[in-house]
């Protein structure tokens, strides 16, 4: 004899939580979730990545000489000429970069206070490696927003650069990295980067479903070398001016 | 063997709660870790104190119901189920802590029993198929690929315990939650309410106070069924089709 079994329908499993009127919409769903935020991270964190590997070039230009530096410097107020009017571009650069940081900043402050709150009793018997990769992410994030903000002050608007001239780049450069000061802020916050890509590349793979058990070796191996060549591009400036390469 | 046992003590969920040490002997090493609960309990009976409450039911390690954390590792020092787990695992003269799951949606009942109702209303959410199947269906009815098959058994294997929970630093739900979502999505009887499911699993998750995934791996290396890291990365794949997706 067949026994019939009443069919529910998802409505009724869709009760827990608010009942209500209208479906939310896709971007509330989005923003609201923590999958959602994790994937605006990720894209944030991969349209950072993607800026820095062009950054990491330019900046490599400085061992060709301060015209080829400075005449690239000039370039980027150029960039999109002649449909853009003069810096349009590069601005419009900056905006899409501070969306980034601003969206990645307040997702990972959303999610980390989130994840503190959902664990808010520790063991008594202590296993300090459990969390070396998120607090590693979270410190290293922290050490690069307020790296962003000296860098713009330092290279962007000259502030704290003592003998900068304005669009004098090459020179901007080697004035920021006579100061033993900036060599190690510089030094510190790209370690801090090496590491922040090294996990947050693989992360984003994972977080925009791109891995997978076949692929993680891969992706691994592509986290590291990308991490590596950015970490090493950006110190081979301040290591070149300490050695007197670039001058 | 003699061992100093540490037990995390708490009267009930509003009690403060802390660790208790006892020393317990004449334990066998061919004892599963749940009988020498059992023992020590015997013991604070005989000695007119209270017994340390515990979860358990099959004690052979398909229920879910045990949920201890030993030595800081969910379900101790073996990839195995704390009532699987043998005291030859420890040597004479240890000091074993134990402590029940820690995590905000796993609020403490007593001593080492944790509420997980939390799991039970993710699975509520989404985590069946409402196809009205009768007495068991003919096996050759429905074709299922053997890849899928296997796909399928291996999130199957899922017993509920939590031990994921507990092990993450962010209290996050998302090994439990994706082998349900795997093994559904993977078969032919889950298709219908594919993307619905996934939204309205992770949406439970998330309002049950879960936290995120930080990709530690701690979830993996403690799940006693060997549910893969990867199925996580699988159910974001899913979540993300469902949001492009037709959304009943
Ligand atoms: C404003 C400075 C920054 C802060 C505060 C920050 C913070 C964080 C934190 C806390 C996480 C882990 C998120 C979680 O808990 O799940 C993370 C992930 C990530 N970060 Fe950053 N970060 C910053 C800058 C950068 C930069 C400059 C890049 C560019 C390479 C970047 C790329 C990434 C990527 C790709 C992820 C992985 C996203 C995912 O988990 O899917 N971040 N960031
Ligand atoms: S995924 Fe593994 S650890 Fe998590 S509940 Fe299922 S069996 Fe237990
Ligand atoms: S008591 Fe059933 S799995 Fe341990």
């Amino acid at each position: 004899m067949v026994l019939a079994t009443r069919t529910r329908t998802g409505r009724t499993a869709r009760t827990h939580g608010r009942p209500q009127a209208r479906p939310p919409s896709v971007a509330r769903l989005f923003w609201r979730s923590t999958l959602g935020k994790k994937t605006v991270m990720a894209a944030s964190g991969l349209i950072m990545l993607a800026y820095l590997t062009a950054h990491v070039m330019g900046n490599l230009k400085v061992f060709f000489g301060p015209e080829e530096f400075n005449a690239y410097g000039h370039w980027l107020r150029e960039m999109g000429a002649p449909v853009l009017h003069r810096e349009w571009g590069l601005w419009l650069v900056r905006i899409l970069l501070l969306a980034a940081v601003a969206a990645h900043a307040v997702s990972a402050c959303q999610l980390s206070r989130r994840d503190i709150r959902a664990r808010p009793t520790a063991y008594a018997h202590k296993r300090p490696r459990a969390s070396y990769a998120t607090r590693t992410m979270r410190w290293g994030g922290f050490i690069l927003g307020l790296f962003i903000v000296w860098h713009l002050l330092d290279l962007t608007t000259l502030t704290v650069n003592e003998n900068a001239q304005p669009g004098r780049p090459y020179e901007n450069v080697v004035a920021t990295f006579s100061t033993w000061y900036g060599n190690v802020i510089y030094i510190t916050a790209m370690l801090a980067l090496g590491l922040h890509i090294r996990h947050g590349f693989h992360s984003a793979a994972q977080t925009l479903g791109v891995g997978g058990a076949a692929r993680d070796r891969a992706l691994r191996a592509a986290a590291d070398l990308l991490a590596l060549a950015l970490t090493a591009g950006f110190i081979a400036v301040p290591v070149a001016v300490l050695t007197g390469v670039v001058s | 063997m003699k061992l100093t046992v540490r037990v995390w003590r708490q009267r009930d969920a509003e009690a403060p709660g802390a660790m208790a040490a006892y020393q317990i002997d004449g334990i066998s090493e061919d004892m599963s870790f749940l009988e020498m609960l059992d023992t020590l309990n015997e013991h604070l009976i005989l000695s007119g104190e209270d017994p340390v409450a515990f979860d358990h039911d099959c004690r052979e390690g398909i229920c879910g119901a045990c949920s201890l954390v030993i030595n800081g590792d969910a379900h101790g020092p073996e990839r195995t189920t704390a009532c699987q787990l043998h005291m030859r695992s420890f040597a004479d003269g240890d000091t074993v802590d134990v402590e029940p799951w820690r995590a905000a949606a796993f609020p403490v009942v007593k001593d080492l029993v944790v509420d997980r109702s939390a799991f039970d209303r993710i699975i509520q959410a989404g985590g069946y198929v409402t196809a009205p199947t009768g007495s068991a269906p003919e096996a050759h009815a429905a074709a299922v690929p053997k890849e899928a098959a296997d796909h399928a058994f291996e999130h199957a294997e899922c017993i509920g315990c939590g031990a994921c929970v507990a092990a993450c630093p962010n209290g996050s739900a998302m090994l439990f939650t994706s082998a349900k979502v795997n093994h559904l999505a993977a078969l032919p009887q889950g298709a219908p309410e594919r993307e619905r499911r996934v939204l309205d699993m992770v949406a439970t998750m998330d309002a049950e106070g879960f936290g995120g995934c930080t990709l530690t791996g701690e979830c993996a290396t403690a799940c006693p069924k060997g549910i893969p890291l990867p199925s996580i990365t699988a159910m974001n794949r899913e979540w993300l089709r469902a949001l492009r997706g037709p959304r009943r």
